[in-house]
C-alpha cells in the first residue's frame, strides 16, 4: 500500500493526468502533487494520486531503482509484488483504457 | 523511461543488490561504528514495512554487525488497523451496504471475522485501487457506499482530496486513517524498549516532511533518520544513524532526498489537515495512541460513515476472538517487543495461506515478510 510508482506524464487536463507506467496509461489525479505537472514530467504515484512530481536530476536513478525491483521476478516477492499489483491496477481500473 | 512494457524477469542474479561494492563498503562502516557496542547492541527501529521487506529479502540482518539490532516497529499500516475497526466495515457490510476497500484490508481479522469473511456469506465488499473509483462507483448508483479507508497519511491524503471535490451524497468514509509520528512517541517511551534511533519512512515523509520529526527528536533525545525502501537506501539510514548514536548527535537527518524535503508536499498537508484532524485511537495489539488516529473534521462531519451509520456502529457485533487470535502476539511484534519467531503460531497454525494474525496477512507484515524469507536468509552480498 506504501509503495509510490513513478510513471511519465503524456497528458494533462485540469486535475486529472494521463500517465505512462512502463507502457499502461492511467488517468492519475493531480489535487495533491506538490508542483506544477507538464507532459513529459515523471511524478509519484499512489494509489491514483500524484504525490510528488520527480525533480529532473532525480528521474533516472528512481527509474532505474524501480527497473530493477521490477526484474527481481522472483515467484513471490511480495514488495515487487507490491510495485505489480499497483500496474496491474492501472490496467483493470478507471475503464482500463489499457485493457 | 521507455514505453516498451515490463523488462522481462531476470535470472537467478535477480536478488543482488544494484551496487554490492556500496552495500559491502556501508555494512563495513557500520561494523566499525558499532564495534565497541557488541556486548550491548546499539538497538534501532524503522518504522515502514517497505524497510522490514528489503531488509529481509536481503537478508540484511544476518549480514548486520553484533554490534546492532534493527527491529521492525509498527510500520504496516494494514496491520495497525485495529480489530474494532474492522468490525465496524464488518458490520456496516452485514447490514447490507456496499463497502469499498484497498485489496489489503478484505482478508484481515476483525475481532473474529474479516471482510473476506462476510463477502464469503454474500454480503457486498468491493476492492478498489484508488478512493477515487469509490467516489466513482457511488456516483453511478443510488444506494449508500461506504469507503473503508485506512493508511497512513500517504493514503489519507487521496481520501481528503476526493472529500474536497464534492463527492455525492451516497458517499461515505469510515476512516481507519493512521498518523505516525504518535506512534512513535509511544513506542520510544515502551517499557522493554531501548531504541537509540528511528528509521523513518520515505513515502510518508514525501507528504510531512522530513520535520515533522524535529519535536520529536527534541521531546526523546534520540536521532531519527528519513531512508527510502531500496537496500542501499536501508543501509546507508542505518549508517547514519549508528554515527548520530555514536556521536551522540540527536537530530533529524534526510537519507531520502530524491523524494523528501524538509518542508514536504505543502498543498498535500493543506489538504490533509482541512479534512481531518488527529485523534486518539487504537492500533492493533499496541494501545491507545494519542492523535494516532486521523478523524474527519466536523466540516465533512456529513461523510463520516460512524456518523450516519451510528444505530448500527454504536454496538456493533464483536464475536469473542477464536482461541487462536488470542495466542497471536502481533501486538508484541508490531512495537517491536517480540520477533515472528518468538509466536507459537508462527508458521505452523499462521500461515500467509491462513493468516490468524494481520501481520501474517499483508506483504509489508513483519510475519509475512519474515515467513517468506524464513526469518533470517542467507545474505547475498558478503560473499
Amino acid at each position: 500500500m506504501c509503495l509510490g510508482v513513478p510513471g511519465r506524464v503524456v497528458a494533462v487536463e485540469g486535475l486529472l493526468a494521463t500517465v505512462d507506467f512502463w507502457g499502461v496509461r492511467r488517468t492519475v489525479r493531480l489535487d495533491v502533487v506538490d508542483a506544477p505537472v507538464l507532459p513529459g514530467d515523471y511524478v509519484l504515484n499512489h494509489v491514483g494520486f500524484a504525490i510528488r512530481r520527480i525533480p529532473e536530476p532525480e528521474i533516472e536513478e528512481t527509474l532505474a531503482l524501480y527497473e530493477t525491483l521490477l526484474r527481481s521476478m522472483e515467484a513471490e516477492d511480495p514488495m515487487a509484488d507490491d510495485v505489480r499489483a499497483e500496474l496491474a491496477a492501472a490496467r483493470e481500473g478507471e475503464g482500463g483504457d489499457e485493457r | 523511461m521507455s514505453a516498451s512494457g515490463l523488462a522481462p524477469p531476470a535470472d537467478g542474479e535477480a536478488l543482488r543488490f544494484r551496487d554490492p561494492v556500496r552495500a559491502r563498503a556501508l555494512l563495513r562502516v557500520l561494523e566499525r561504528a558499532t564495534r565497541p557496542r557488541e556486548a550491548d547492541p546499539v538497538c534501532l527501529m524503522h518504522v515502514c514495512g517497505s524497510h522490514e521487506q528489503a531488509i529481509a529479502r536481503f537478508g540484511l540482518r544476518a549480514a548486520l554487525p553484533k554490534g546492532l539490532r534493527v527491529i521492525a516497529g509498527p510500520g504496516c499500516p494494514v496491520c495497525v488497523t485495529d480489530a474494532p475497526e474492522v468490525d465496524e466495515a464488518v458490520t456496516l457490510a452485514e447490514r447490507g451496504l456496499r463497502v469499498l476497500t484497498y485489496g489489503d484490508m478484505l482478508r484481515v481479522p476483525g475481532s473474529a471475522r474479516s471482510l473476506a469473511d462476510a463477502r464469503a456469506e454474500g454480503a457486498r465488499v468491493e476492492v478498489v485501487y484508488s478512493v477515487a473509483q469509490a467516489v466513482d462507483a457511488a456516483r453511478a448508483c443510488d444506494e449508500e457506499l461506504v469507503f473503508f479507508a485506512t493508511g497512513f497519511e500517504t493514503t489519507a491524503v487521496a481520501t481528503a482530496a476526493v472529500l474536497l471535490g464534492d463527492p455525492p451524497p451516497n458517499f461515505s468514509v469510515l476512516s481507519a486513517h493512521k498518523y505516525i509520528p504518535p506512534v512513535m512517541e509511544i513506542v520510544a517511551e515502551m517499557p522493554g524498549t531501548r531504541i537509540e534511533g528511528f528509521l523513518a519512512a520515505g513515502h510518508a515523509a514525501t507528504i510531512t516532511g522530513s520535520a515533522v520529526f524535529e519535536p520529536f527528536v527534541a521531546r526523546h533525545g534520540v536521532p531519527v533518520v528519513v531512508a527510502g525502501f531500496e537496500p542501499l537506501d536501508v543501509l546507508a539510514g542505518l549508517a547514519r544513524l549508528v554515527e548520530l548514536v555514536r556521536r551522540g548527535e540527536p537530530r533529524v537527518e534526510n537519507a531520502f532526498p530524491r523524494c523528501v524535503t524538509r518542508e514536504g508536499n505543502r498543498r498535500a498537508q493543506e489538504r490533509l489537515w482541512s479534512v481531518f484532524e488527529p485523534a486518539g485511537g487504537c492500533w492493533r495489539g499496541i494501545t491507545r495512541v494519542p492523535n494516532g488516529n486521523l478523524r474527519l473534521r466536523p466540516a465533512f462531519v456529513r461523510f463520516d460513515a460512524r456518523r450516519r451509520f451510528e444505530a448500527w456502529l454504536r454496538d456493533p457485533a464483536r464475536p469473542a476472538p477464536s482461541p487462536l487470535a488470542q495466542q497471536c502476539v502481533c501486538g508484541d511484534v508490531m512495537a517491536g517487543l517480540a520477533s515472528p519467531s518468538d509466536c507459537a503460531l508462527f508458521g505452523r497454525s499462521c500461515t500467509p495461506a491462513t493468516p490468524v494474525g494481520a501481520c501474517m496477512v499483508s506483504s509489508e507484515g513483519t510475519c509475512r515478510i519474515w515467513h517468506q524469507y524464513g526469518g533470517h536468509p542467507d545474505l547475498g552480498v558478503s560473499a
